[in-house]
This record gives C-alpha cells, structure tokens and sequence, in this order.
C-alpha cells in the first residue's frame, strides 16, 4: 500500500504516476467527485446570473459594460494556460522535473496575467457604476464572475506551492498525483471561463 | 474593542502553536491522554462514534425544543413561550433534528458499519473523514450559540427570504444558521466524497457490486446525493451571507432581486436532503429485518435498483415544495407526476421487507422491533406524501398541521426509528455489549405508542385548519383537546428517551468481559466476523468475499474464520492529526467574526485555514506499519 511512495527520481516513475499508488487512485477518484460538486456549485451561480442580469435598475447594461476584445484576450490567456499545464503534466509523466516546473510555471504567469485583466475589468466597471451592492444584476455578475475568480486565484497559489515542493524533493509517486489533480482543477477552471465567455459577455452583448 | 480582543487571542492561539505550547513535558503529557487520542484520531470506528454522540447530545437539544413547543400549544392563548421565542423554538428544532441530528447519526454508522461492511481497513480519507467530524460539530455549536448570544434563528428551517433578510430578521440569529450551516455543509460534501472513494476503491477481493450490503449501497447512493445536493445550499447560503452581512441585492425585490431564487435553490437542496437522511435508513432496515428473519434479503438486486431510481427522481421532485409559489399548472402538473413515481421504488421496498420476513424465522429484539415498528409507519407517511404531491389537494393542505404530520411520520417513523435500530443492532459492535433487552422493550413501546398518538392526530389538526409554526390558537377553534392528546403523546417520546439513555448506563454497568461477543446476533455480513472489540487495523488480513452475505456463507460452509486473500504482512496505518479539529476552529472563528460583522476576524479565520491546508501539503507523513508479531499478539488476544 505505502511501498510507491520510497520510489525517488533516481529510479523513475512508472507510466501513470498519478495512479500508480493506492493513495493516488483515490485522489484522483476523489478529485473528480470533488469537480462533480464543483460543477453543480458554479450551475447554481449561473441560473442565478441569468434570472437576475437584466435587473440593472437603469445603471449600466451588458451592452452598455462588455468590451468584448479585453475579455477575448483574457480567454486566450486562460486557454493557452490549459495548454501549458497540459504539457507540464506530460513532462512529469517523462520525469523531466526542469521542465515541468517550466510549464506550470508557464501557467501560473498566464493565470496570475488573467487575474490583472480581470481586476483591471472590475476597477472599470466600478467607475461606470456597476457594483456588487448597485443592483441585482451588480451583485449577480460579481458572485459569479468573482467565485470564478476566486477559483483561479487558489489555483495559481496552489500550483505555486506544489512547484516549491518539487524543486525541494523532486519527483516522485507521492507528488505526482498532487500535480495531477491541480492541472486537473486547472481545466475545470478554464471550462467554467469558456461558459462564462459565452453566457455572461457574448450572450450580454448579444441579448 | 472586541475586534482587538479577538484578533489579540488568535494571535497568542497561534504563536502556542507555533512554538509547539509552554513547555516539553506538558505536551508529552497531553498527547499521552485519552482525550488526546479521540481529539486528534482518524479511525472511522472512533469518528463513528463521536459522530453518534454529538448526534445524540443534538437529539436532546431538538428533543427539548420540541417539548416547549409542546407545552405551548397545551391551552388555547396559552403564553409560556410566545412570539419570536416561539419562532426561534420551532426554528431551531427544524435545523437541528434534519443538519444535526438525523445526518450526523446516519453518517455515524456509515463510519461504524461500511469500512466494515465491504473488508477495508479504514475509509479512503481518514484525515478528510476527521475533518468532516470536527466541521459538522463546529457548524452546530455555531448555530446553537444564537441561544446564548443575541437570539436564535427565528425564520424557519427553510429560512425564506425576505422573513430571513436584514430587514424582517435584524438580530444575528440568521446569521448563526447561515453561518452553522455553511461550516457543517462542507464537512457533510467532503465526507460524501470521501464514503464514494471508499466503495469505490476499498472493496475487499471479491466484493463486488452486487455483493454488497445494502447499508453500503444506500449510504453510496446517498454520498452521490450529498455530492450533487450540498452545493446548492452552499450557494443558496452565500447568497444570504452576502445580502445580509454585504449589501448585495439578491433575494431584494427593491434592487432588482428576486426571492424565488432562495426557494428553489434551497429545494434543489432541501428535497434530495429528504432522501439523504431515509436511504441510509432504509439500508439499516434491510440489515435488521434480513439478520433477524435469518434469511437472505428478498429481492437484493431489486433492492439496489429502487435505491438509485429513488435517488435520481430525487433530484426530478424539489418544486413540490412550491405548489402554491404560482408557477403555472404546466410546471406543477410535471412535478407533481414525478413525485407520485417515488411511490414505485418506494413500495418495491417495502414489499421485499414484507418478503423478507414471510416464512423466515423471526426474532423480534429491540432492533427488530424497531425496523418492524417501522414498516407501517413509513407507509403512512408515504401515503400522505403521494397525497400532498396532488397540487389541487396541496393548496388545501399547504402549511397546515397536515404537513407537519406527514413529514414527521417519515423522519421519525422513518429516519429515526431506523437510526434506533440501528443503535440496537450495531451497539456490541461499537461497545462490546449488547443495549439490555427488557428496557429496550419499554423504550420501543413508549417510544411507538407516544409517536403515534403525537403526530396521526395532527393529519386532523391540519385538516381542520391549524397552520403550522403559530404559537396558538383559540379556545372556540376547537383544536384544544387535540393539541392536548398531541402534547401527551410527546411527553411520552421524551420518557422513552429517558429509558433509553437509563438503558446506556444500565448496560455498561452490567457489562463484563464475557459480553464483548464477536456475532452477537448471528449476523450475515462481514462487520460481524472480526474479533470484539474491533482492532484498529479491522482485518488482519483482508478477506476474500464469495458472495452476498459474506460471512453467513462461510459459516454455513462450516468455516469459523474468513478466508484471507492475502498473506499476513505488516499493515500500513494513517497518523492522528491535530488539524482537523484545528481547521473546524479556524472556520469557527471565522464564522463568529462575520457574524459580529468583524470582517477582519472574518478573514483571520479563514487565513488560519489556509495556513493549515498549505502547512500540510509540506508535511510529509506516510503513517506507520504495525508489526506481523504485533498483529499476531492482538488476534490472540481478542
């Protein structure tokens, strides 16, 4: 049961290092399960936004506040950065620590970069009056787009924190179902932004 | 002020932390103690355990506000509690029977029994399963603090907004239900993950789907439940919390804000709840009735398929609840087709009960009396159901008395008299002697007799046009000698209750070495077939598995022991950790800090989790082995 984790570096990792433990199985299990409930979460937020964006009590509307370009861009980063991790993930399975640690790197930069696009967004906003607390809609836009936020920004520490543990004790059967599960939540993540592109700022633009 | 001293207090908390408390041998001292022990453990046969007490102390706390509430509606204008005392009564007992005491007592015996169950040595997270533990009772404290510190909850246990807004409920007590809720409801989503993982991955060999106990197979299609369930109310909540403690205008009709929104994503939540806390009891019903008929369960595999089908319409039902909310006759008539369906599954059930029992060779103890008590009373409250799920006949019942029979008829004819059951039936496994017998009997007796003489009077109260939650009633309405058999009959489920906790004492007194049997009741699965009391590994070797009840077709193949499936070798065992009860504070201090609007004692609760959660990333701890010898020693022992 315990035997993989005194497998280090030296001797490689087997072909699915992330599963390749008992503890890793369920944490990989479990992490889904978990994205399970993290799915129905964000599915609550969205009907919410929806029953409420056109409660703006004549401050700005979703025409009047997307700008579709800064938010394009703020996608692209944040998809690009699903990329990133993909090929950190690959380069764990390869055991190559360097340059795993590269492209998770990679990644957190472009979360940390989306992180500002959307802070310098809401400062935006806020000029126009459009709050938490000036309408329905203020408050519904927030919750959302902010737990999503909220999302990345755990994402982006934690992935840090794993990279710090690598770069101490390198690879092994006990960090790699680490690495595994935050790329995984780090999908999870960019999947949630791909709805709320599409639902909260085309749909905003569009309806 | 308060601010300072509560900022001031975490930082000393912490700095003892840090430096690891005021001298060596102190702490030696206090790890050394049993307290110690049960503070810090991550063996799902202790967490089960504390999982059921703190249940139970909450069963009392409930329990008693159900008598006030009682006492109250003795006489017509009766003014013993009245008003926003009542409310708080009725609120708090609500909140407190479903969120912390039926839950927290059936996720006790998924701790005691499924690990058992299916041959693993612990569940597949113990310090997740810890973690669980210490949030439920955090988030239940919290929301009985409200009694002590500026008044309870008062807007129901459904909380409706705009009742539960700043404006309609201005004291703190919402917010402690907000607060407790939140805290206990993620302890309840990651003990869901974590039993899935567990049946998932930890069968023993040869257990497969099919051979599970039907326990095991309503407590995995509950975790599903909570999984998909829980989220909702977290939402629901937050956006309470947020319109409460940060001025934002969701549920606000004023700014735009619709209070819709809080009725179906508490529902969404609330209805699937309902089947979370009478799945696992109709698994422990299934154990009982098979055990002491001394036949197989009649019907298993359709059993497991009514399990899952109630499971997933249980997601199809949740506005139900909103007949009268005004949402067409289109959206009504659908749900209310999908709710009279719930009846199907429900009925395959109890027929295969009532098979289970026909020609089997019947031993009525207590637990048996319990589940068989069941069976009738768990039919009405069906009944009544299918009746209130015809929304013209709904608008006539709608919030009256006649809904306050119904669903007590099924939480205690249902839940609770499960739960009762299952105490019986699993207590020498958990103590290592059986509940005595003969004041078991009284407790069953006083116990059924006052339930029924409480709650199938008021199917009339209601009809006659008593709305619940008021705190009286006239003397020319003609309620009185009704609310008067119905005030008799708690008192009697109170006494009963008292026999029983006489009971717990009595039968630990009279205990000895000799009681502590292994099989006590000849049981059929695999929880029965290892040494009492229960080593902390479970098995010395996992077994192998060869069909349905396990460990009754061993012994009916003549064997006295399981067979191994693997060698006996040293077994990997999980540490104690001191953080989860340590992270439940951080949440707690958290909690208390936005509940006195002190935000930054808010944020410094929250960073305390934080920290924990990042500290123990860097931790690096694979547990321990214990030792062939050390196994050997203990088997013989036992």
């Amino acid at each position: 049961m315990g035997a993989g984790n005194h497998a280090t570096a030296t001797t490689g990792l087997p072909a699915h290092p992330e599963k390749a433990t008992f503890e890793g199985k369920n944490k990989v299990l479990g992490f889904w399960l978990f994205l399970g409930a993290e799915t129905v979460l964000f599915a609550c937020l969205f009907g919410t936004y929806l029953a409420l964006k056109n409660s703006h009590l004549g401050g700005p509307t979703t025409q009047d506040l997307f700008e579709i370009p800064l938010v394009a861009a703020a996608t692209i980063i944040l998809l690009t950065s699903s990329l990133t991790s993909v090929l950190a993930v690959l380069e764990m399975k390869r055991n190559h620590l360097g340059r795993m640690q590269f492209w998770f790197g990679v990644t957190v930069l472009l979360g940390l970069a989306f992180l500002g696009l959307e802070i310098y967004e809401f400062v935006h906003y806020v000029h126009e009056g459009h709050t938490f607390t000036s309408s329905a809609f203020g408050s519904a836009f927030y919750a959302l787009v902010g737990t999503h936020g909220s999302h990345v920004l755990f994402g982006t520490v934690w992935i840090t924190t794993l990279m710090v543990q690598a770069a101490k004790r390198g690879l092994n059967l006990d960090m790699a179902p680490k690495f595994y599960v935050a790329s995984l939540y780090w999908h999870f993540v960019d999947v949630v932004w791909v709805f709320i592109f599409t639902v909260v700022y085309l749909m905003g633009k569009v309806g | 002020m308060g601010t300072i001293v509560s900022i001031l207090v975490l930082v000393l908390f912490l700095t003892a932390i840090l430096t690891g408390g005021y001298n060596k041998k102190f702490l030696q001292r206090v790890q050394g103690s049993n307290m110690w022990d049960w503070l810090t453990t991550v063996d799902h046969k202790k967490i089960g355990i504390m999982y059921l007490g703190a249940g139970g102390f909450f069963f009392l706390i409930g329990g008693l506000e159900a008598l006030l509430i009682r006492v109250q509606l003795f006489y017509p204008n009766n003014d013993f509690i009245v008003g926003d005392t009542f409310n708080q009564l009725l609120t708090m007992h609500g909140t407190t029977m479903i969120f912390f005491v039926a839950m927290p007592l059936l996720i006790g015996f998924m701790n005691v029994a499924v690990p058992l169950q299916i041959g693993a040595r612990d569940v597949a997270f113990p310090f997740l399963n810890a973690l669980s533990f210490w949030l439920f009772l955090g988030g239940g404290i919290m929301l009985n603090l409200g009694w002590l510190f500026g008044g309870a909850a008062d807007a129901g246990w459904t909380s409706y907004v705009p009742i539960a807004s700043n404006q309609f409920s201005p004291g703190p007590g919402v917010d402690y239900y907000v607060l407790g809720l939140q805290i206990s409801g993620i302890g309840t989503l990651i003990g869901g993950i974590n039993f899935l993982v567990t049946i998932i991955n930890m069968r023993a060999p040869g257990m497969t789907f099919l051979r599970l106990p039907l326990f095991t197979w309503t407590t995995f299609v509950t975790s599903a439940l909570i999984l998909f369930a829980f989220p909702p109310l977290t939402v629901g909540l937050l956006l309470i919390m947020f319109d409460r403690i940060f001025g934002s205008h969701f549920f606000d009709a004023a700014m735009g804000g619709n209070s819709l929104i809080w009725q179906h994503l508490f529902w969404i939540f609330g209805h699937p709840e309902v089947y979370i806390v009478i799945l696992p009891a109709f698994g422990i019903i299934s154990e009982v009735i098979s055990t002491f008929s001394k036949k197989r369960l009649f019907g298993y595999n359709s059993m497991v398929f009514a399990t899952i089908l109630i499971g997933f319409l249980g997601f199809m039902v949740w506005a139900h609840h909103m007949f009268t909310v005004g949402m067409g006759p289109v959206a009504n008539a659908i749900f209310a087709v999908a709710t009279m369906s719930i009846a199907v599954p429900t009925g395959i059930k109890i027929f295969n009960w009532l098979f289970t029992m026909w020609g089997g060779r019947l031993q009525f103890t207590t637990a048996m009396k319990f589940a068989v008590g069941f069976i009738p009373t768990f039919v009405m409250g069906g009944v009544t159901g299918v009746m209130l799920a015809s929304p013209p006949a709904d608008y006539q019942y709608h919030d009256s008395y006649f809904v306050v029979a119904h669903f007590h008829y099924v939480l205690i004819g249902g839940t609770v008299f499960g739960v009762l059951a299952g105490v019986y039936y699993w207590w020498p496994r958990m103590f290592g002697h059986k509940l005595n017998e003969r004041l078991g009997n009284v407790h069953f007796w006083l116990f059924f007799i006052g339930f029924h003489l409480t709650f199938l009077i008021q199917h009339w109260l209601g009809l006659y046009g008593m709305p619940r939650r008021v705190f009286t009633y006239q003397a020319a309405d003609g309620l009185t000698w009704i609310n008067q058999v119905s005030t008799v009959g708690a008192v009697m489920m109170g006494v009963a209750t008292l026999v029983f906790l006489y009971n717990v004492v009595y039968s630990r007194k009279s205990a000895t070495a000799a009681s502590a049997e292994r099989d006590p009741w000849d049981g059929r699965t695999l929880e029965w077939a290892i040494p009492c009391p229960t080593p902390e590994y479970n098995f010395a070797q996992l077994p192998k598995v060869r069909g349905l009840d396990a460990w009754w077709m061993e012994k009916m193949a003549g064997n006295k022991e399981l067979e191994p499936a693997e060698p006996l070798q040293p077994i990997h065992m999980p540490s104690s950790s001191y953080r989860p009860i340590l992270m439940s504070l951080g949440f707690f201090v958290s909690g208390l800090g936005f509940i006195f609007r002190t935000i930054e004692v808010g944020v410094l609760g929250l960073v305390m989790v934080f920290l924990l959660m990042f500290t123990r990333s860097f931790e690096q701890d694979h547990g321990y082995h214990i030792e062939v010898d050390q196994i050997k020693e203990a088997e013989k022992g036992a």
